[in-house]
């Protein structure tokens, strides 16, 4: 069943504000094999330019992806998450993510379509530091298979 | 930020370091475990089949975190990265075996934009499958 287009434009609250430790950037930079050292050397970030370890740069989708969950599991819309897969995925950057930011995401609703029977749905994710700066925003597309017919 | 690649030193069609990433079991339990995604497609067999995959396949998020590596390898300061986005057209099926599945990954400047910047085109295949579509970044060069 197509999803309600009135949905579109739909924001949802703040998110309660994560903390990016430097330890999880590490691990996380460990986990793909990255040895930049911008990720896990205060020195050598610095050097380049940054106050402090940065985040690679898909490390924020774990943080934009939790907010979006708020949208996905809204039973307003009606998403069937057992049939949801990860169509694209955006990032628009104002600056790295780094070491001590707290960050607080707000999900909008971007576009709802329907395309040969699934659900496409473009969920945008804002994301803010602690004195509001803007720092990276997120797109990301799901796609809900249409259900096999009974 | 502080690229080391000049943006007088590239053309269109420059070409970066291609690469290629060695990705099995281990490798997903981790990237799991650091990304807080645990849908057992990425882990568990039994259920990744269920499900109609044909076998347990990487995370789309790590493909996408080592393609990038191409270019915050080849410019130094991964702050460079000002734009990035990826379509998930075809999963990485990585087998239970000694091997895994490698993800080869190529990039080439494909347009020369303003303020020093430039677009990277990405290509990642995996088994000589394309796995990425429409994989691009801009990328502010020094």
């Amino acid at each position: 069943m197509a999803l309600d287009q009135s949905f579109v434009g739909r924001s949802y609250p703040p998110t309660t504000p994560y903390e990016v430790g430097r330890e999880k950037i590490r691990e996380f930079a460990e986990a793909v094999g990255d040895a930049n050292p911008a990720y896990t050397d205060q020195e050598a970030a610095v050097a380049l330019g940054h106050p402090d370890v940065i985040a690679p740069p898909t490390f924020v989708f774990a943080i934009t992806f939790r907010a979006a969950g708020t949208v996905i599991r809204d039973p307003q819309l009606g998403l069937d998450y057992s049939r949801v897969v990860h169509g694209d995925q955006r990032f628009s950057y104002v600056r790295p993510v780094r070491a001590g930011d707290r960050l607080s995401v707000v999900s909008t609703i971007q576009t709802i379509k329907s395309l040969a029977g699934n659900d496409v749905v473009e969920i945008r994710g804002d994301v803010r530091d602690e004195a509001g700066e803007h720092v990276v925003t997120a797109w990301t597309k799901l796609v809900a298979r249409a259900a096999e017919e009974a | 930020m502080t690229a080391r690649i000049s943006y007088a030193d590239v053309e269109v069609g420059t070409e970066l370091p291609a690469q290629s990433f060695t990705v099995n079991r281990a490798t997903l339990v981790q990237y799991a475990g650091a990304s807080g995604d645990f849908n057992p497609i990425h882990w568990n067999e039994k259920f990744a089949v269920e499900v109609g995959l044909p076998d347990v396949i990487a995370h789309g998020m790590f493909t996408m975190a080592e393609a990038i590596r191409v270019v915050t390898d080849w410019v130094g300061d991964p702050g460079a990265v000002i734009e990035y986005g990826v379509r998930f057209t075809k999963p990485v099926v990585v087998p239970n075996d000694d091997k895994g599945a490698v993800i080869e990954v190529s990039g080439k400047v494909g347009a020369l934009l303003e303020e020093g910047r430039v677009r990277v085109d990405l290509t990642a295949t995996s088994g000589g499958t394309k796995v990425l579509g429409m994989s691009r970044a801009v990328v502010q060069l020094g």
